[in-house]
């Protein structure tokens, strides 16, 4: 089975919310909702202050603890790629996924079940890839098979110093952050 | 200096976690209660006090019932998909404590109808004919009668405990995340039932008997707090930033306050001078108890989803 993660190249972003809006637009969000943010953290102290920008969205942990938590099974690992995805049919909006997750990545649609990021399922399953991947204006996302040395997610993650979020609440994200 | 900001500006998840409000918080703490009551009515039960004229006995699986109920449509109005809520019982979830949860509570009613068969009260004997008939074939056994009193007690521990792992199964909320949780949400159930059939039973020796049972439930609760503190504070950042939301934070006025002072040490000590025969009982003790149990589960729930992990 493949394994599925994104790769952002944080010295790239800017934080211009592309990714933000094509996730939008090809998911019909609602208003009021994301799916994807952008977060700003910066650290130290002048003059060695470190402004690092990132986009986020559900990392679609290996280790999921939303999937583990659901009473209904209708959090669930897709068999492809490893995908972290929500039934919508079968949610019944009791919200402890919301609650188990460490990324706060989940929310409530207004229509009552959870919603979160598919990494864009319906267009990775046709080869294409996520729509925030694929309208980031510096080339800062990359998204592919990890289980694939050869694939460029996997020699950037090689190649280049990274981090995950929040390691310590041992969930082994799928968004891996280029620093 | 560490600075974060984020766009994300989610309902019910910026700028702080809120997703469960006053529904869960009743559900839990009737949850225990009605644990408590279980154990409590199945003791009375398989010691075979039903045949005296306890409220333990004839009409705490009642009420156990009828509260039991009121927790379930509570949680069923916290449901945000609520016409899927029979999705529930489609499947077995056995990593996830509320699919635990649901089965159990679908033991944890015929346990308690079959309580209430052993010694039905003068107000509703010959209503039901089927229920009489049944009554009459348990009484017939008195092995039945222990062995209902036993699973009472079981499933009553078992219900008790679920509503803590209910929480601290959550791991991304460091203050749930404790092993004590379970058996402090236990004591605090079994506490506010004792403190229950304290204040309505009208028969002397079984309310000296809740009393004693209450200030030995509210020792051990104390203790369980200490522990759970200490547990906290001795644990990663995230967990000390968690417990000091209700040691020294937000939520700091209403915990030592409310839940500490009111609901465990001044009840305590006047229900101590109560048994010891130095003032009479009142109902004020335990009116105190089963308010600081709903309030423990108040601000453990609301500060709870308010603690995090680091995030930068």
């Amino acid at each position: 089975m493949a394994r599925l993660v994104m790769v952002i190249d944080t010295k790239k972003c800017v934080g211009c919310m592309d990714c933000v809006v094509a996730c939008k637009t090809e998911n019909h969000v609602p208003e009021g909702f994301n799916r994807d943010w952008i977060t700003e953290a910066a650290k130290g102290k002048f003059p060695n202050v470190n402004l690092e920008i990132r986009s986020e969205r559900c990392n679609h942990c290996e280790n999921p603890p939303c999937v583990y938590c659901c009473p209904t099974g209708a959090s669930h690992i897709h068999n492809y790629g490893g995908v972290i995805l929500v039934d919508h049919d079968v949610c019944i909006g009791c919200k402890a996924c919301i609650a188990s997750c460490p990324y706060d990545a989940r929310f409530i649609h207004p229509e009552g079940y959870v919603d979160k990021c598919t990494f864009c399922i319906h267009r990775v399953e046709k080869g294409m890839d996520p729509a925030c991947v694929s309208v980031c204006p510096t080339h800062c996302m990359y998204f592919g098979d990890l289980d694939d040395p050869n694939s460029k997610v996997s020699r950037l993650l090689n190649e280049r110093k990274n981090h995950a979020l929040i390691p310590e609440a041992g969930t082994k994200p799928h968004i891996y952050y280029l620093t | 200096m560490e600075e974060l900001t984020t766009t994300r500006m989610n309902e019910m998840i910026d700028p702080i976690l809120h997703i469960w409000g006053w529904e869960i918080p009743v559900y839990l703490f009737l949850g225990g209660l009605v644990a408590g009551f279980m154990i409590i009515s199945g003791y009375f039960t398989l010691k075979g006090h039903h045949k005296h004229d306890y409220f333990s006995s004839f009409y705490l699986p009642h009420v156990s019932l009828a509260m039991l109920s009121l927790g379930m449509f509570a949680l069923f109005l916290d449901l945000e998909h609520k016409l899927y809520v029979w999705r529930l019982y489609t499947t077995f979830q056995i990593t996830s404590p509320m699919s635990w949860g649901a089965w159990i509570l679908l033991l944890v009613y015929p346990a308690l109808l079959l309580n209430t068969l052993v010694s039905i009260p003068e107000a509703f004997s010959n209503r039901i004919h089927l229920f009489d008939k049944f009554s009459e074939k348990i009484n017939r056994h008195p092995y039945l009668i222990k062995n209902i009193g036993i699973l009472n007690m079981i499933l009553g521990a078992v219900l008790g405990m679920y509503t803590g792992v209910l929480l601290s199964g959550l791991g991304a909320r460091p203050l749930w995340n404790s092993s004590m949780l379970w058996i402090l949400f236990l004591t605090s159930g079994l506490s506010a039932a004792a403190a229950f059939v304290h204040l309505v039973t009208t028969d002397h020796i079984e309310r000296v008997l809740s009393a004693k049972a209450d200030n030995a439930f509210l020792i051990f609760e104390l203790l369980l707090f200490a522990l759970f503190i200490v547990g906290m504070l001795s644990s990663t950042e995230a967990h000390q930033n968690g417990i000091h939301l209700i040691l020294t934070g937000p939520y700091a006025a209403v915990f030592w306050v409310f839940v500490i002072g009111t609901g465990i040490i001044i009840p305590l000590i006047i229900q101590l001078l109560a048994v010891n025969h130095k003032i009479n009982h009142t109902p004020i003790a335990p009116i105190m108890v089963i308010t600081g149990g709903l309030l423990l589960r108040f601000v453990i729930v609301y500060a709870g989803q308010i603690s995090h992990w680091t995030r930068l």
